[in-house]
């Protein structure tokens, strides 16, 4: 095969410019850089938050002073340093908004470029979008027509003003501020992000979506997203997430929380495109991100559909607790990777409930000088009787500068279960190709057939609008790799 | 406590080395003499391994460090057996309590190969030790590496030069024979060199139910186009504990096959580092425990393949009955340049009562993109379709269950290159997953009057 059209190939792939890199000017309210106790009291303040909820974060942040970062991840982070980061950083607020036309007209004007208008046309599509920019959440759509079946889906913060019962009845409970590093971090200084509520019995009639963007520069973003679906509720969740184009490189520690009572079932897709940095790995995303999901009740069902294109580093390990007997867990995963971009990513699935089942399909692509690393854990209780797991992880290299690795634990306690694991690396065959050229397609279009091809089993999961993004993102992101 | 006691045991292993150091390292070679001294110093600054480490997080190995146990006053018997498996004709030597006998002095067979004492063999082959011995990577560097480099007195030594080809499998058999909580380090070498071919049968055997702990570390060098075959079985009793170091180094176009058969013992950790160092090399690393009562298998395996066009397969399995525990970390890393690399592992488990647990965790690291690597891993049960098929058929639920646990096993046995060997170890799966103690229990005694044993039903009929 002849070498260079694939030299251009990759040229062309590595000097592809992050599209949605712009930055908006819009007036930007600061909180000073820094993190201690005065800058969590300001951040209370100005979100005019409960006690409760200031206490939790005070106490979120002694603990995180006590930890450090850990360092098992096979990932090579520079030193963070938490003192240079703007904690809290939101578009200034003129007043209280009552309808579109009094958002920021600059403000439509970033989401309308990133596919996402806010306006009415959504309706057409049937998803109602709360779209968080830095730190705050800045409009919500559809809010009557959810709230006509009793759906709760609005910013974090008008959550915990309007239904404070709720909020802290649910706030920690399946990621508490001592689980990790990152997850006291965000506990400690969480700005913003989406409440969701599906009362008992209600199939939510729309896709919920959730847009993040980073825009100013230095500041982290620290949004906070629970899901709550009651007994026998429905729900479909989606998040995007986008950044400017900047050199240096600015940190994401969200945290996902996912409650779904007896015969609920939750679906969360997320279409992740951080600032990946640029081709010498300068500046891009720290992403580290804790999502966690709970099947308390029996028969619930949580779905975690991820596809990951972007971010410098990539840290996450979106899991699953099935404590109800006969509930469902599942995990898609297309991880992308490509220039110096390193992702350690990968799922935990907790089998405490009788019957419970769970299925992983990671699919990692790695091309340039990238690590592309699966972890995963399967654990079984002692009494979680008749669990299954499946799990499949393949990796796919393009070129032969970067690395794909697999850690698979797991851990069975219990005799009855059946587990299987499997995985494959390898990279495109010379044999599928020359298949596609023998038939007149040529390399760059065979690549991109063999690599959507190879994500299908993820790809089909995606809701519909984010599925036709994700093609494009992967189509972006890998056109015509080296074969 | 258990951390007091470790510390404790820590404190001993320093105190005895400063005072014996000298007796110990008498005749030593001068690289042996410094890589003593240098292996201490680690040992003080870094001691045992804890569990925090990832290697040992679910070992339970570290438990079974305590002060009870004796470093230095370990007899040194001589116990004058020999193995007579039916039909199998080996060349044997023996070691007791991690040590030869004092008089025995050095094999050296017809065709050259050189078997006996690594101790002798220091003295006679100076040139060898220098060239060889600590110079192969370790998995993971660790107190019980430098404990045994620092204090090793004794193990075994094969030597097979160029172009020799050993008649007979060498057979290696190590007893525990000592009342008195042996703790025993022993240290070996096996060199085979360019187009050597060897085969070589490790037996470990304890005769009492006393409890033990040995820390064997056997160093492997496989030169050009040679082949090792080499046999692992584990046999020991309940309270002892067996720490089993392997690293090898293979060169162009050799072949290692290892089989590490664990039957019994307490606890056992068995630790296979294989560095592919030469291209066209091809390394079999095949495992088989099957444990019951509250034993412990921990199987931690590392092929480094550091250049291209090299093989390796790992394959590793495992039945659990009653509280028996087992981990298996596979990990294959596949250096940048080290294209057409064929890598395979898996880990299958049959779990088969509610309280045994399994740890297991294949891992592949790769930097390199022209390679077939997979892996894969299962644990569950027999398959009741299975069952009830051969239940339809008239065997009883026992026989049945029987066969196909013995069918899970014969996978890995069957790679036996030994005839005879073969045929002994199937018989003793099949006589230990009928629940008698397979034993080589006692093994000097027994094997003498091999006991015929089949299932009841007639296994050729159907």
């Amino acid at each position: 095969m002849d070498s260079n059209p694939n030299e251009n190939i990759i040229e062309k792939v590595t000097n592809k410019e992050y599209e949605f890199g712009f930055v908006t000017d819009i007036e930007t309210d600061f909180a000073p850089k820094g993190l201690n106790e005065d800058i969590i009291r300001l951040i209370s303040a100005k979100k005019e938050e409960p006690e409760w909820l200031l206490e939790f974060r005070l106490k979120a942040y002694r603990h995180w002073l006590t930890i450090k970062q850990p360092t098992w991840a096979h990932l090579n982070i520079p030193p963070i340093d938490y003192q240079d980061i703007i904690y809290y950083a939101a578009p200034k607020k003129r007043k209280e908004l009552q309808s579109l036309d009094e958002v920021d007209p600059e403000l439509l004007d970033t989401f309308n470029k990133l596919g996402i208008s806010l306006d009415e046309q959504k309706r057409l599509s049937g998803v109602a979008v709360d779209a968080v920019m830095d730190s705050t959440s800045v409009k919500t759509t559809f809010q009557d027509t959810l709230s006509k079946h009793g759906i709760i889906f609005m910013s974090f913060s008008e959550a915990v003003k309007q239904y404070p019962d709720l909020v802290k009845k649910y706030l920690g409970t399946v990621v508490p501020y001592t689980d990790n590093f990152f997850a006291a971090l965000n506990s400690a200084v969480f700005s913003d992000g989406s409440f969701c509520y599906i009362p008992k019995g209600v199939r939510c009639p729309l896709e919920l979506s959730t847009y993040f963007r980073i825009n100013a520069a230095n500041t982290g973003q620290f949004e906070r997203t629970l899901i709550v679906a009651e007994e026998g509720a429905y729900v479909s969740y989606m998040e995007g997430c986008t950044a400017p184009q900047r050199d240096e490189n600015q940190l994401h520690a969200a945290i996902v929380e996912i409650i779904a009572e007896t015969d609920a079932e939750v679906k969360y897709s997320t279409v992740q495109n951080w600032y990946p940095g640029d081709k010498d790995g300068k500046g891009g995303i720290y992403n580290f991100v804790t999502k966690r999901g709970i099947c308390r009740g029996d028969r619930s069902k949580i779905s975690w559909t991820q596809v990951e294109t972007g971010s410098a580093i990539t840290w996450k390990y979106p899991s699953c607790i099935l404590k109800g007997d006969d509930t469902t867990a599942e995990f898609y995963s297309v991880a992308v990777t490509n220039n110096y971009q390193q992702a350690d990513t990968g799922t935990k699935m907790i089998h405490l409930g009788k019957n419970s089942r769970s299925t992983i399909i990671s699919k990692g692509i790695s091309a340039g000088y990238s690590q592309n690393s699966y972890r995963g854990l399967v654990r079984i209780a002692p009494n979680a009787s008749n669990c299954r797991n499946f799990s499949q992880c393949d990796s796919l290299l393009l070129g032969d500068k970067c690395g794909a690795h697999t850690w698979p634990y797991i851990q069975c306690n219990n005799d009855t279960a059946i587990l299987e694991h499997e995985a494959t690396t390898s990279k495109i065959s010379e044999d599928q190709l020359f298949y596609c050229n023998q038939r007149g397609i040529d390399t760059e279009k065979a690549i991109g057939l063999i690599v959507n091809g190879y994500a299908k089993d993820v790809l089909n999961k995606l809701p519909m609008e984010f599925a036709v993004e994700a093609q494009k993102l992967l189509s972006i992101t890998l056109e015509g790799s080296v074969g | 406590m258990e951390n007091q006691n470790i510390k404790n045991t820590q404190k001993q292993f320093i105190e005895y080395a400063n005072n014996s150091m000298d007796k110990i390292s008498a005749n030593d070679t001068p690289r042996v003499k410094q890589l003593r001294q240098d292996a201490l110093k680690r040992f003080i600054d870094n001691g045992f391994p804890t569990k925090k480490m990832e290697k040992w997080r679910n070992s339970r190995m570290i438990e079974c460090v305590n002060e009870d146990f004796n470093i230095d006053r370990i007899e040194n018997k001589k116990h004058d057996f020999c193995c007579v498996i039916r039909e199998l004709d080996t060349e044997a030597i023996s070691l007791t309590n991690g040590k030869f006998a004092e008089e025995e002095q050095l094999k050296v067979l017809e065709n050259g190969i050189v078997i006996g004492s690594t101790r002798k063999a220091m003295q006679e082959y100076p040139e060898l030790f220098e060239k060889y011995f600590g110079t192969c990577n370790i998995n993971d560097n660790n107190g019980f590496y430098d404990i045994n480099t620092a204090l090793w007195q004794d193990g075994f030594f094969i030597y097979a030069p160029k172009n020799t080809v050993g008649e007979k499998p060498i057979q290696i058999i190590k007893i525990i024979d000592e009342e008195n909580n042996p703790f025993i380090q022993t240290r070996n070498l096996i060199i085979v060199e360019s187009n050597a071919q060897l085969q070589i049968i490790d037996c470990d055997d304890s005769i009492k139910e006393q409890s033990s702990f040995v820390n064997s570390y056997t160093e492997i060098f496989i030169g050009e186009n040679a082949q090792l075959e080499n046999y692992k079985l584990q046999n020991l009793n309940d309270n002892s504990s067996l720490l089993n170091t392997n690293t090898a180094k293979q060169l162009a176009n050799s072949r290692l096959q290892t089989h590490t058969i664990s039957f019994n013992g307490g606890k056992i950790r068995n630790n296979i580092h294989v560095d592919i160092d030469g291209e066209g090399a091809e390394c079999n690393i095949y495992g088989l425990y099957l444990v019951d009562k509250t034993q412990h298998v921990d199987n931690q395996l590392k092929v480094n393949h550091n250049v291209p066009n090299c093989n390796s397969n790992e394959k590793f399995k495992g039945i659990l009955d009653n509280e028996a525990t087992a981990v298996f970390n596979g990990h294959v890393h596949v250096a940048p340049n080290a294209q057409k690399t064929i890598a395979y592992q898996n880990n299958s488990n049959i779990i088969l009562t509610d309280k045994a647990k399994i740890n297991t965790l294949p891992f592949l690291e790769i930097y390199a993109d022209d390679v077939k690597c997979s892996h894969g891993s299962s644990i569950g049960q027999l398959d009741q379709e299975a069952m009830f098929y051969m239940q339809q058929r008239g065997i009883s639920k026992e026989n049945a269950r029987m066969l196909l646990m013995y069918a899970f096993a014969a996978e890995i046995s069957n790679n036996i290159g030994i005839d005879a060997l073969r045929e002994r170890i199937d018989d003793m799966i099949k006589r230990r997953l009928k629940g008698e103690l397979s034993s080589c229990e006692n093994c000097v005694f027994q094997c003498n009057t091999p006991k015929e044993y089949d299932f009841k039903i007639d296994l050729s009929k159907i």
